[in-house]
């Protein structure tokens, strides 16, 4: 079959509105400008030390972009210094969370060796040298209450959610209210709730009762951001599908669901966050325990738990531990969310 | 009404042949047009377009001359909408789209790298295909939000309004509920609310991606006398399937059509020679049904 492209000689597509490299070249050349301005002005005037540099830099640099953009006329002018305003505040926000994190690996690597990971504290003291022990009970205890959290919240939820949104049963109402009222909950509260109901009856401290304590606190964001996202479905499409004949759960189900999957991970991902640093509720429910639990109705482990013992002891070996598990912590959230944000992507590309 | 049959062509030509002569200026309407290359109007040149890999539309070189009305037609999925967006930078919005070639308004690109398309589309307006009235606006609102988001100023508001859904056909309809919500309106309604909001801003072009595929007979006559009586005054670009719309309507006709590959034009000419002695016989085939 012979086709236009036989005809003629076929270009190379292009994207001219894609500006990147241009506008690098010009950002990098402003923000040396800005970077010189602000230098002058830091080592010239009171205003010193690091903390002045960046002032200097958050006030220099809109400066020096407006000088340049006025020539393309006010809007592009306006557009670019607002850009610039927000490259600076990104960089203010951005400082706190870099140090955050360097400080943490900086003082948390010393506590690695590979059998940190692989090992408890079953026959090490937490004072003893940082060649032995490690923790592995707490990262396992943190994971297994993470994961049966999950498991009981995110379906419990999201079901929360399609009942709000889709069912709009008659307790809707009150079912709404009471999930935004639980998410105000503090989080000492969740972990009182469960020691007096679960732990006090049910043979004392144990992962179960932590894992509870967990979910508490998840479900109230699981639910309302999934009811968030369900209302964002437009009506249209479930329209579509009644007119097909389908039922109300076949819509929820396979037309519905699927269009927020992305959301929906999102949700989790927040209620993950919501809980996986928390200590508080884990102090009156899963306690702690020095080796790699294997039973769900003893107490566990956890990251939070683990650092916060560690912390309290005063000893310098101690206390790098402590460091070393708020490493860990900072890694297993980090690769949780990666996980999550994986499958949402795939999720969506389907 | 994609596919006239052998009685609606005999309308077609009776229309060519009595209407555009009373709607038209016909001294502007001239074949040498389309070869003008200038200073004015919107031109492209050799313009491709690409959806990541799937290239969608191919080596396309068009005039349109200043204040006239172009149709463009051609069967579903040959490109016209993709063209028309190329035409005032809406195709980039879509990710992984690209393009290549130019597209020149006024003798200048608009994808040049100074400028701004915000302002471009100002002046190059555009209705889609399914109407889209802001929701959270009311109808008048809705008529001056072009004037709102680009904080154009101006006096006479209402005045502007009431122009505007005249102009549109919608006026008599809506005068007393203005400030009920755009969505309250019928299909149509929303269609003709959507031209009475491009046409607010004044835009020098105006693009319309089948306009009338919503309205009823009544309004659809109401648009093509708009889009006639806006003529005078503005270029347009229409995509119709309509083949007497593209004939009441269009001083210039072009041909486009996808055979297997990317869509291509085939033919652009006075819209009274495509209906009536096209050079391509593809043409003559699909202005007179045959396929597509
Ligand atoms: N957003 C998109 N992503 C990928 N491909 C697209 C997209 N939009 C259009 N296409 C493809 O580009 C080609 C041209 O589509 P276009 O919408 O321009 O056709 P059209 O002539 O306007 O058709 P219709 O008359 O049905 O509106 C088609 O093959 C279509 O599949
Ligand atoms: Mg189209």
């Amino acid at each position: 079959m012979t086709t236009i492209l036989d005809a003629v000689e076929v270009p190379t597509p292009k994207r001219p509105w894609n500006k990147k490299r241009q506008t690098f070249i010009r950002s990098a050349i402003l923000m040396s400008i800005s970077l010189v301005f602000s230098w002058l002005l830091s080592s010239t005037t009171e205003l010193g030390g690091v903390l002045g540099f960046y002032l200097g830099l958050a006030v220099c640099l809109p400066v020096v972009v407006l000088i340049e953009s006025i020539r393309h006329g006010r809007n592009v002018a306006i557009d670019r210094v607002a850009s610039s305003v927000i490259l600076a505040m990104f960089g203010v926000v951005v400082i706190p969370w870099i140090s955050i994190v360097t400080t943490v690996y900086q003082k948390g690597s010393k506590a690695f060796y590979w059998g940190y990971l692989t090992t408890d504290m079953r026959f090490t003291a937490s004072g003893e040298s940082l060649e032995f022990g490690g923790a592995l009970h707490a990262i396992v205890g943190t994971l297994v209450m993470v994961l049966i959290a999950s498991l009981i919240s995110v379906p419990l939820g999201i079901t929360a959610a399609i009942y709000i949104v889709e069912i709009k049963g008659r307790f809707a109402s009150s079912v709404r209210f009471f999930t935004q009222a639980m998410s105000g909950v503090p989080s000492i509260v969740a972990g009182l709730f469960i020691y007096s109901t679960i732990c006090i009856f049910f043979g004392g401290f144990s992962a179960w009762a932590g894992a509870l304590a967990y979910t508490i606190l998840m479900l109230p964001t699981v639910a309302r951001t999934s009811e968030e996202v369900l209302k964002l479905v437009p009506d249209e499409l479930r329209a579509a599908s009644y007119a097909l004949g389908a039922s109300q759960a076949r819509t929820v189900f396979q037309v519905v669901l699927p269009t927020i999957a992305t959301g929906l991970v999102t949700s989790a991902i927040l209620g993950i966050a919501r809980v996986a640093g928390e200590t508080a509720p884990l102090l009156l429910t899963a306690s702690y325990f020095v080796a790699t639990s294997r039973n769900l109705n003893e107490p566990i482990a956890s990251l939070p738990i683990y650092i916060f013992s560690n912390l309290g002891l005063g000893d310098a070996n101690a206390t790098t531990r402590a460091w070393g598990g708020s490493l860990v912590l900072l890694i297993v959230v980090f690769v949780l969310f990666s996980v999550a944000r994986g499958l949402s992507a795939r999720l969506s590309r389907k | 009404m994609d596919t006239p049959n052998l009685e609606t062509k005999e309308v077609i030509n009776s229309n060519i042949q009595m209407e555009p002569t009373v709607m038209n200026d016909t001294t502007r309407r001239n074949a040498d047009n389309l070869e003008a290359k200038g200073e004015s109007g919107l031109e492209t040149r050799g313009v491709h377009a690409w959806f990541d890999k799937h290239h969608a539309l191919a080596d396309v070189s068009l005039h349109f001359p200043e204040n006239t009305v172009t149709g463009l037609i051609g069967p579903s999925g040959c490109g016209k909408s993709t063209f028309l967006r190329l035409l005032n930078r809406m195709h980039e919005f879509i990710p992984k789209a690209a393009m290549a070639g130019q597209v020149l308004f006024e003798g200048n690109d608009i994808y040049a790298d100074d400028v701004n398309a915000i302002d471009m589309r100002r002046r190059i307006g555009m209705v889609f295909q399914k109407p889209n009235p802001f929701p959270a606006m009311n109808i008048g609102e809705n008529v001056v939000a072009g004037l709102k988001l680009s904080k154009i100023k101006s006096d006479n508001k209402d005045e502007v309004i009431e122009d505007c859904l005249t102009r549109a056909g919608l006026w008599n309809e809506v005068k007393d509920r203005l400030k009920s919500p755009g969505g309250s309106l019928s299909g149509g309604q929303q269609q003709r609310l959507c031209i009475a909001r491009s046409l607010a801003l004044k835009p020098d072009v105006l693009l319309l991606d089948e306009p009338c595929s919503a309205l009823d007979p009544g309004s659809t006559l109401r648009v093509e006398e708009t889009i006639v009586q806006l003529s005078e005054s503005m270029t347009i670009v229409i995509v119709t399937h309509n083949m007497q719309q593209a004939a009441r309507v269009s001083d210039y006709c072009a041909f486009f059509l996808s055979d297997g590959g990317p869509g291509h034009l085939v033919e652009a000419d006075l819209t009274t020679s495509i209906f009536s002695n096209p050079k391509d016989t593809r043409t003559a085939d699909y202005v007179q049904g045959r396929f597509g």
